[in-house]
């Protein structure tokens, strides 16, 4: 038995939580300087020099140094427990998140059920964090939180099904591999409309699962302030804004593999060669879906400040009423094809 | 010694008018720190689920004493206070104090003096919709409209600045005149902004008005009816936007305002039903265009006419003046602001009461909240568009 593996692993975990932490940096500037460029302002210009790059650095130094608060009402244990809860769900769904060809946490062969699965316990630790605090916006973040979260699931884990029919395969690689040889072979342009209709469920979808407008109903400064982590503050408000930016590249980075071309360049030109050695082949594989979902990551910052908030029952409206039926139509349809197909 | 109590003014449906379906009704805070609630208010909110089955406004955390303030200061003195009314529309506040004192003393101002009133009124009208319309787009979840439109009325600010020497609380319209001459230059520095902020208001409509998630969130949503509306006292853009063609400015015409040219915008029932939150909201948008018409008619007006002293017509003392009373209202940014003065011949009044229009419009919120999602009640609390600070007084 060789530990390769078990290295290898250790060493991806590792890269993954250094990946999300600077993505996290990278991301939440970014998130300012791009609301604020949007508003006509400038945004963060002081701290580090250019452009204010290391405001967030400064923040985080903050939000670590802060007083831990825990209301003396909240119930004590899972007051603690629960930011982790939300952050080691959007982080486990990383392992199965293709960087590369040859750079992918574990390629198990049931990788989309797996992602599914363990993205749907960050709501579990949301009900925890806001049962937990004994605050009753909070509570109603929390259960606003679950509800749309639940729901949402379905038509993604619907429009998750196309690909998978197309590709006839769960593991995540292999829904990257039949999209190779340009972006006219990526999944979300083959056999028009089916897998076109599944990406466009997916991405509203997934910024309900996520949490940003027009669904960050959980949150609505205007109505609940802050949602399911009101009482927070210092680290422990850090790990769920760490998890919100973690879950935006994640689901990002599903759309990216799954319907975008994953690792693959958008032009067969811009491949790099086989025989390139393996670290070559990882880092412009990982340069390639990095560019990808930021640019979604940056499409999601683009909705968040230009859209307003959704109502809750039109939340469910939504979901329910336009996006399952669509799916499970959309899936109906694939499932047509590829059987008379084969 | 007595235990401090709870005023419960059963107003609205009570707990047993409602059925309780699941026994699970929750009380929920709403403010005093709370950002939908526009200042320091509390609405005391009985919610089943989601949805509000009750709703009690408290007030007074920013009670002044204005009117007993007022029993204590000479009659010129007061006109700063009026300016703490409602903090977005200083000068429509002593606008209507002003004139209600000049009707009330027998002081007649100059043309000019009527001009620059109403311009500077309308401008203020102007910046005052802007904030209502950039919370309210806030309220729903808007961020950015919210700060395009604060910077529109950083503009009218910098011309208010200049103006008076102050940004938000003037001090400008005096009984009998005005504090200071128009500065060089300035009228110049009001028609650039007319040039700058008329294609604004198409931006904003493309931008939020007409928003599918925004009309959505706002048509059909917290229906005031004209009837209820003027059986609880509501005045102004919400009293337009539930489809009644009633402005002071009309009406009873002051300061001049029959000889300008604008019209009264009303709801339609646009985006569902006349006298949702879409029309409260669209009145605003509208009426900021017609205020922009007056000004610019004002600017053209003063333009041609000569120079004149703006003080001359400022009583020398106040130690003496006529016996009487007055209600005197005048067409504020909210509604209608009267001020019933009483005189007894003496330099400060025996008795001023204000009768404020964010106060009446408060006052429906307990009327129209059942039944109504938490989401709705920030939705219909924004387009009432209320200012604690007149609410309070």
């Amino acid at each position: 038995m060789s530990l390769a593996p078990l290295v290898f692993s250790l060493l991806f975990v590792a890269g993954v939580i250094g990946y999300i932490a600077v993505f996290a940096l990278l991301a939440i500037w970014l998130e300012r300087k791009v609301s604020a460029h949007m508003q006509d302002r400038l945004g963060p210009m002081e701290t580090g020099g250019w452009h204010g790059w290391s405001q967030t650095l400064a923040d985080l130094m903050k939000l670590l140094l802060k007083e831990d608060i825990i209301p003396t009402a909240a119930d004590n244990f899972l007051f603690r427990v629960a930011p982790y809860v939300v952050f080691v769900g959007s982080f486990a769904a990383w392992a199965v998140l293709p960087f590369a060809a040859n750079l992918i946490g574990t390629n198990i062969n049931i990788g989309v059920f797996y992602l599914v699965a363990v993205s749907s316990t960050v709501v579990i630790g949301i009900l925890m964090a806001g049962w937990a605090s004994n605050n009753k916006w909070a509570m109603y973040g929390a259960m606003r939180s679950a509800a749309q979260m639940v729901s949402y699931e379905i038509p993604i884990a619907l429009s998750l099904l196309v690909p998978i029919l197309l590709a006839g395969s769960l593991s995540m690689q292999d829904l990257v591999k039949i999209q190779a040889g340009g972006f006219w072979h990526w999944t979300v342009l083959r056999n028009f409309p089916f897998p076109f209709i599944a990406f466009v469920i997916y991405f509203w979808a997934s910024l309900a699962e996520v949490n940003r407008t027009p669904f960050d109903i959980p949150e609505a400064e205007s109505e609940l302030v802050a949602g399911y982590h009101v009482e927070y503050s210092g680290m422990r408000f850090a790990m769920f804004f760490l998890s919100e930016y973690a879950n935006m590249f994640l689901v990002s980075g599903v759309v990216t593999a799954v319907f975008l071309g994953g690792w693959h360049a958008p032009l067969p030109a811009l491949e790099i060669a086989a025989e390139t050695s393996a670290l070559g082949h990882a880092i412009t594989g990982a340069m390639w879906f990095s560019i990808k979902a930021i640019s979604l990551v940056l499409l999601q910052m683009w909705l968040r400040w230009t859209l307003p908030r959704l109502r809750v029952d039109q939340l469910m409206h939504i979901c329910w009423k336009v996006f399952l039926p669509f799916s499970f139509v959309n899936v109906l349809l694939v499932s047509l094809w590829a059987a008379l197909s084969r | 010694m007595t235990e401090p109590r709870e005023l419960n003014i059963p107003l609205g449906p009570l707990p047993s008018d409602v059925e309780d379906v699941h026994g699970e009704r929750m009380i929920l805070q709403m403010g005093p720190q709370h950002p939908a609630t526009h200042g320091v208010l509390r609405i005391e909110l009985e919610t089943d689920g989601e949805m509000a089955v009750r709703a009690v406004p408290h007030i007074g955390y920013l009670h002044r004493c204005f009117e007993k303030v007022a029993e204590n200061m000479q009659w010129p003195q007061i006109v700063p206070y009026t300016d703490r009314l409602d903090y977005l529309g200083s000068m429509n506040n002593a606008l209507g104090y002003v004139l209600a004192c000049e009707k009330l003393f027998g002081i007649e101002v100059s043309e000019r003096v009527r001009a620059i009133r109403v311009l500077a009124a309308e401008l203020n009208r102007v910046a005052s919709h802007l904030v209502a319309v950039g919370t309210y787009g806030l309220d729903i979840g808007a961020w950015t409209p919210f700060l395009f439109l604060f910077q529109q009325r950083e503009h009218i600010l910098d011309l208010f600045d200049e103006l008076s020497g102050s940004r938000l609380l003037y001090n400008y319209i005096w009984i009998g005149g005005l504090s200071h001459d128009l500065p060089d230059g300035w009228l110049k520095k009001v028609r650039d902004f007319l040039v700058y902020m008329q294609p604004k208001i198409p931006e904003l409509n493309t931008l939020l008005t007409y928003n599918k998630i925004f009309l959505e969130r706002t048509g059909k949503v917290a229906v005031l009816p004209a009837e209820t509306a003027i059986q609880w006292g509501v005045t102004g853009p919400n009293l337009r936007g539930s489809g009644v063609k009633w402005d002071l400015r009309k009406i009873e015409p002051y300061s001049g305002y029959e000889t300008y040219d604008f019209e009264i915008p009303t709801g339609t029932g646009e985006a569902g039903r006349v006298g949702d939150c879409f029309d409260r909201y669209v009145v605003r948008v509208r009426e900021m265009e017609q205020s922009l018409r007056i000004v610019e008619q004002a600017v053209q007006r003063l333009e041609r006419m000569p120079a004149d002293d703006v003080r001359a017509a400022i009583p020398k003392t106040f130690s003496k003046v006529p016996v009487g009373e007055i209600y005197f209202r005048t067409e504020a940014t909210k509604g209608e602001l009267g001020f019933y003065a009483v005189s007894d011949g003496k330099s400060k009044p025996y008795r001023l009461k204000c009768r404020t229009p964010s106060f009446c419009s408060l006052s429906v919120l307990s009327k129209m909240s059942p039944g109504l999602l938490i989401a709705d009640v920030v939705a219909l609390v924004g387009s009432l568009d209320i200012v604690l600070g007149e609410v309070d007084r």
